[in-house]
């Protein structure tokens, strides 16, 4: 991107703003994309009288919500209760930093991208033991310690199982990750990576890997079925109990961005991000501005499948999640590592 | 250095709150997250149904008797129904009886399916709940094309019915049995088979037959626990002998005898017999005047009565005292759902809380029925 | 076993306690007992071999008559399928019997009900206290002769 503005120092300032802008976007009808999705699946129409097909409904939502009086808690913590919708926020974002929208576009290369990745989103358990602590309320200090331990626990899977595609790749750097799916959807990770026939002995091992990486990441966002910490039939909406209006709403704009991140993380990893599925064959499929889409039907395609998720399946209970993280997808994410070294090693 | 303490939390899930079906009260006593006692409180939804009776003629208390189990009405009414027609004496005609039997039929699957929707909804299951009330509504709309209304019906009268049947009803009960049967074994698809849903209530909230009875549990609660006990085959009240149906109880399939996921199934298996019981019955209504036996003044002599029907939420009993007067002397309702709550604190311990909400969904309460 | 065996049954074991046999129809017939052996003639119904009544379907309190109160007991036996009405008068200056919540385990609420809305007094009862309506009430709501009270609370009740 430098190239194109000339100075670095201005690379430097717009590079954050388109994403800064999707994230927006992305929130605001995601929101929506996530009550019409639910309503078809249950048989219902969801909104539609705000706007065609209801389009308008999240922002009338948000000037609803921006509009609400604050209230605070008389005995909750005041400075920690307010930094903690901003400092999940910015977890999240930063998060975004790393991702890599087309061959040009990634906010900032680095060349240990994707270990990055994982450090600054661990800071959102921080930020939410910070809220259900400082709301004073009972319920909120129960979802704040549920979802530490369940966030925590997750983190183990979700690195265990990216690292088989860093062992494949031998690189941590997001676009040389992507870069080296390029030529089409053979050389996807998911179906071995690039290199010869012999890779295919990989596909099932690489498709458990994908599909851990899918569920680890899915309770690190706290979508269900496991979302116990903001388990509405039991917690009353546990950590985000005690806020309103904004604050709220940026809980909430923060859980959509994260569920966008953690796709397009998926999608890189294994699912080539940016590069096309037909690789060289069409060569107009491989130009920036097809890679940006490429890279946007990918992450909203798992998106899709996460709210999809949410409204079939019911919920974990707190210990049955622990059990499946340590006794089940812990384990199988080893055996993965174990076989795929020994495949390197022998190649 | 003294002993790290560790206090028990005293946890309040208080009146409001989405998962206590209703005004109830739990004070939760917890250990962590296990639960060491359960409080519960009730007496919000106290409308003195009791002492209205006293000052209303037989026949007016029939509107009240909807509004104590409000997702329920027509059994409500049945009872009652019965309970002062043996005081007078008094045989209503077959039609009446074949008539009441199928809405009584029909509004225990109503029943059921908001106990099966909430309860998957509690699980955290969101999708299931909307089509459970899918199928209520076509049920609704027979009831609303009978008799004008579609919750709380005021229309099984001592003595006969409100309004006869309309030409449409059989054809339409038979589309209903018809749509009805193989949404069940989409229901039990989606949710009953659903392997997390049973990790969440298998072996949680185990009721061993002997408590179950001492503590006076019944319906589907106590059926869950392994007794083969239905007060429409047991004690046959209207006309109930006459239909070939079978009692579901609790076999411990996924779990052990007794526990959450047997009385729920209970629920599931019941509605099927419900459907049954609805097909043979609406071939066969027999002609008649439905109007012909309301008397015109209620005035039983003087004695009292404990009649008792089965509900789908369990034992539903009227203990009516007439002095000889236009008015009852007392009129006492003994609710299931108060006899089963009483057994939660039982039940509940060594627990976790997210299982008592579990529990809690599985008894099927009405608070509307607890606290009359 | 019908009422009759019944009561003789009873009346061989406890005697004076067991008053009276009301049989005129079309009452349900039912049994008037001594409200002081209440306890012991409970435990015999339940664990005596020819009667096993294991579940108390329904206990009320009723207003009896001017002067008493009764407390009525449905019992039902799921082994052998009979039924059984008792009643237990208790006069109003001092309505006091003891409690079967030992018996069965339903009792306790039942108990506690009959308690809040007649006002009998259950000795022995683990916990007898208000259970409809708030714990703070006055009078016990379905007494003939109740009057609401004024005031609940500093809100004016009658309305």
């Amino acid at each position: 991107m430098t190239e194109i503005f000339g100075s670095d120092l201005i690379a430097k300032i717009i590079i954050p703003i388109p994403i800064a802008l999707w994230i927006a976007l992305f929130a605001l009808y995601a929101v929506l994309a996530e009550r019409k999705i639910s309503a078809w699946i249950q048989d219902r129409v969801g909104p539609n009288r705000v706007g065609k097909w209801g389009l308008l409904q999240t922002i009338i939502d948000a000037i609803k919500l921006i509009q609400k009086e604050f209230v605070y808690p008389i005995r909750a913590d005041k400075l920690l209760f307010r930094i903690a919708p901003y400092l999940v926020f910015s977890a999240t974002f930063l998060g975004y930093a790393v991702i890599p929208f087309s061959s040009i576009y990634i906010g900032v290369d680095l060349n240990v991208g994707l270990f990055y990745f994982f450090a600054v989103t661990s800071l959102g358990v921080m930020a939410l033991l910070i809220a259900g602590w400082s709301s004073n309320n009972k319920y909120s200090l129960y979802g704040g310690m549920r979802s530490v331990a369940q966030i925590v626990s997750y983190e183990i899977p979700t690195a265990l199982s990216a690292l088989t595609v860093v062992m494949l790749s031998g690189t941590l750097q997001m676009q040389k990750i992507v870069m080296q799916q390029s030529g089409g959807i053979q050389n996807w990770f998911i179906f071995g990576g690039p290199g010869d026939v012999s890779k295919y002995l990989l596909v099932p091992f690489m498709l458990v890997s994908a599909v851990i990486l899918f569920i680890s990441t899915l309770a690190e966002t706290n979508r269900t079925p496991f979302d116990l910490p903001e388990a509405d039939s039991e917690l009353v909406a546990g950590v985000h109990l005690e806020y309103s209006g904004m604050m709220f709403a940026f809980f909430f704009l923060a859980e959509y961005a994260q569920m966008f991140a953690v796709s397009a993380l998926v999608s890189t990893l294994f699912f080539g991000g940016w590069q096309s599925p037909f690789g060289n064959l069409i060569p107009f499929l491989n130009t920036p501005g097809m890679q940006f889409f490429w890279s946007l039907i990918k992450g909203l395609f798992f998106v899709f499948v996460q709210i999809w998720l949410r409204w079939t399946l019911p919920r974990v209970r707190v210990d049955q999640l622990m059990n499946m993280c340590w006794k089940y997808l812990i384990p199988i994410s080893l055996a993965n590592i174990l076989i795929i070294g020994v495949y390197i090693a022998l190649k | 250095m003294s002993e790290l303490r560790t206090e028990e939390m005293v946890i309040n899930m208080g009146p409001q709150h989405p998962s206590t079906h209703g005004v109830l009260r739990l004070k939760v006593v917890l250990n962590g997250e296990i639960v060491v006692e359960v409080k519960p409180y009730i007496g919000y939804l106290h409308r003195c149904f009791e002492k209205h009776c006293e000052a209303m003629t037989y026949p007016q208390v029939i509107p009240y008797t909807d509004r104590m189990d409000y997702v329920n009405a027509m059994n409500n009414e049945l009872g009652y129904a019965i309970a002062v027609e043996k005081l007078l004496g008094i045989q209503v005609s077959e039609r009446v009886e074949y008539i009441r039997v199928i809405m009584a039929e029909l509004q225990r699957i109503a029943s059921h399916l908001i106990a099966i929707g909430t309860y998957g909804n509690d699980a955290g299951a969101f999708t299931p709940f909307l089509y459970c009330f899918i199928d209520r509504e076509k049920i609704l709309e027979i009831f609303e094309m009978t008799c004008g209304a579609r919750l709380l019906y005021n229309y099984i009268w001592v003595g006969g019915l409100s309004h006869d049947i309309p030409k449409d009803f059989q054809k339409k009960v038979k589309e209903f049995v018809k749509y009805f049967r193989p949404r069940i074994d989409q229901l039990n698809g989606l949710l009953s088979y659903n392997k997390i849903f049973i990790e969440r209530t298998a072996n949680i909230g185990i009721l061993p037959a002997d408590v179950a009875i001492n503590g006076g549990a019944s319906g589907p609660t106590l059926r869950g626990s392994g007794v083969k006990f239905d007060l429409r085959k047991n004690d046959p009240y209207s006309i109930y002998h006459k239909f070939d149906f079978d009692i579901p109880t609790g076999t411990g399939e996924v779990g052990t005898v007794g526990d959450c996921w047997d009385r729920y199934m209970v629920r599931v298996r019941e509605m099927e017999q419900s459907l049954r019981i609805i097909e043979q019955a609406v071939d066969n209504i027999p002609e008649g005047d439905v109007f012909a036996d309301i008397p015109k003044r209620v005035k039983p002599p003087v004695g009292e009565v404990y009649v008792r029907t089965e509900t789908p939420k369990g034992e539903l009993g009227y203990y009516i005292i007439s002095d000889g007067s236009l008015n009852p002397y007392r009129v006492k309702a003994r609710s299931p759902s108060f006899c089963n709550l009483s057994l939660i604190n039982q039940i509940s311990r060594g627990y976790m809380i997210a299982d008592l909400i579990m529990i809690l969904g599985s008894f099927d309460i009405v608070l509307g029925e607890i606290d009359r | 076993m019908d009422i009759n065996e019944i009561y003789n049954k009873l009346k061989a074991v406890f005697g004076d306690d067991i008053i009276e046999l009301k049989t005129d129809k079309p009452v349900d017939p039912f049994i008037i007992v001594n409200p002081e052996k209440i306890n012991a003639i409970c435990y015999f119904l339940r664990d005596e071999e020819s009667l096993q009544f294991d579940s108390l379907s329904c206990l009320s309190g009723v207003d009896f008559d001017k002067d008493n109160l009764a407390s009525v007991y449905h019992l039902y036996s799921y082994a052998l399928n009979h039924k059984l009405v008792i009643k237990a008068i208790v006069p109003k200056e001092k309505p006091e019997l003891p409690t079967v919540s030992d018996v069965w385990a339903t009792a306790e609420w039942h108990e506690r009900e009959a308690y809040d809305m007649m006002g009998i007094i259950y000795t022995g009862h683990p916990d007898l206290r208000r259970i409809l309506t708030p714990e703070d009430w006055e009078g016990h709501p379905l007494r003939k002769d109740y009057k609401v009270q004024e005031f609940y609370n500093g809100m004016k009740v009658p309305y």
